[in-house]
């Protein structure tokens, strides 16, 4: 049996001094155990839906809920604490060894000392890090790649049911993308979660997505499997994406 | 008395009225910056007013005070206080804020409270800029202090304003390179300390 993890009911968001809905009475329904993508372009609402599901932005009207608990009920603090949350920008905190910034959840909850050093080492683990040669480490000694790495273990640090993902991989070189996108894939397979990943590159949205979501002036175009829609696009919009898209492929079959 | 003993009692009044008014200004000062922190109105509001008490010439704000709280110590500590709160909530507020607000998000998206924010993520990367308006303060509440001495605060300015009163000229030197003196040494010392941590 599936659970719903994550349900919007025609939800809103229209921020202060804008004239237009940022998110534009969005329904949508996920299961548990989705690997979901949101693809769309900037300033098309992706982020904004996915900020309000940890609520850093209230929605101006409908509802959310997660696992059937609407989450206007829930303190938004211990919301936070079963969701996970990789940003981009990743911000460690730099004052703090990996393994502090690993452990900041776990500490606050007042786990104790072994507990909180094996889950350190079974995260960077997870995430492709030895962990006896970067546990001490302070985050400006790592490449942009390892960051993200050490993002990704802090958000999976108490084991949240559900993963957040705002474009993780954008600053990142298109190697380092590769493997992590890889990687990803291995942890969402092996862990169970639902992930919510925030995207503006097709090919990652297609290529992680067990479904994704394509989003454009704050609705959704579609949502549904990459091969789905690559062979029913909803719209003009979907259809423009996926031509480009082909078009960047026969690009390169010119230099065969 | 003879005159190294004036000098010493001087000095050590004029500690005083450093010390107490900066662990006052400091404890007030750390108060108001945890309201302003959680709203953005009321740290403007609070910068406003201090700046405009910031204002004010010392002299004038002693005397304005006088009615209230007499000559002496009480007046010219209130007055260093004032003083000190828009120096040191400047810097604490623009400290706090400078923080990247990516680290603060990544903070707020894992569950932390804004308090546990503050504490664990804020306090920690700003100290640099925090002790650099302790710094600030310092220096600025030993320069004040010299005036005080104008309406019985004691301190080293007596040393100063005697010597002008009775034109003596070792009095006026003497008077003036301690309080410079220690201004000049205390700053340098802080500056080292700030570069340390």
């Amino acid at each position: 049996m599936f659970h719903k993890a994550i349900e919007f009911s025609n939800v809103s968001k229209r921020f202060d001094n804008t004239g237009y809905n940022a998110v534009d009475h969005v329904s949508l329904a996920i299961e548990e155990g989705e690997f979901i993508t949101i693809l769309g372009s900037s300033g098309c609402g992706k982020t904004t839906l996915l900020k309000m599901i940890n609520r850093l932005y209230e929605p101006t009207e409908g509802t959310i809920m997660l696992f059937d608990e609407d989450i206007r009920g829930v303190d938004a603090v211990k919301l936070r604490r079963r969701i996970g949350y990789v940003i981009q920008q990743v911000g460690l905190f730099p004052h703090m060894k990996i393994a502090e910034n690993i452990a900041i959840v776990p500490n606050l909850l007042k786990w104790n000392k072994e507990k909180i050093d094996a889950r350190v080492d079974e995260l960077l683990s997870l995430v492709g890090l030895e962990p006896q040669a970067f546990k001490k480490r302070y985050p400006s000694q790592l490449s942009g790649g390892q960051k993200q790495r050490i993002g990704l273990a802090r958000a999976l640090a108490i084991d949240p049911k559900i993963m957040l993902l705002d474009e993780p991989f954008g600053a990142i070189d298109a190697i380092n993308r590769m493997n992590l996108q890889e990687e990803l894939l291995c942890i969402h397979g092996g862990l169970k979660k639902t992930f919510l990943f925030v995207t503006h590159d097709i090919n990652e949205a297609f290529k992680l997505g067990t479904r994704v979501i394509i989003m454009n002036e704050g609705r959704i175009c579609q949502i549904d499997t990459p091969r789905n829609i690559v062979k029913n696009p909803a719209d003009d919009f979907v259809t423009s994406l996926i031509t480009s898209s082909r078009g960047q492929g026969r690009f390169w079959e010119e230099f065969d | 008395m003879n005159y190294s003993d004036k000098l010493g009692k001087a000095l050590v009044e004029h500690l005083e009225i450093v010390v107490i008014t900066l662990i006052i200004s400091l404890l007030l000062a750390s108060v108001l910056t945890m309201f302003a922190v959680c709203s953005e109105k009321l740290s403007k509001v609070l910068i406003y007013l201090f700046a405009v008490i910031y204002s004010i010439p010392s002299l004038a704000l002693f005397a304005l005070l006088i009615p209230v709280t007499g000559l002496g110590k009480v007046t010219a500590i209130t007055v260093l206080i004032a003083y000190n709160q828009y120096l040191l909530l400047q810097s604490f507020i623009a400290g706090l804020n400078e923080v990247d607000p990516a680290i603060i998000e990544a903070a707020t998206g894992i569950g932390m409270s804004n308090v546990q924010i503050l504490f664990k993520v804020r306090l920690p990367l700003s100290k640099r800029a925090l002790f650099a308006g302790v710094r600030l303060a310092v220096v600025s509440t030993i320069g004040i202090a010299t005036i005080a001495a104008l309406i019985n605060a004691g301190g080293l300015g007596n040393i100063l304003f005697d010597g002008l009163r009775t034109m003596n000229v070792y009095k006026i030197l003497w008077g003036s390179t301690l309080a410079a003196g220690l201004a000049i040494g205390i700053n340098a010392l802080l500056s080292k300390i700030e570069k340390m941590i």
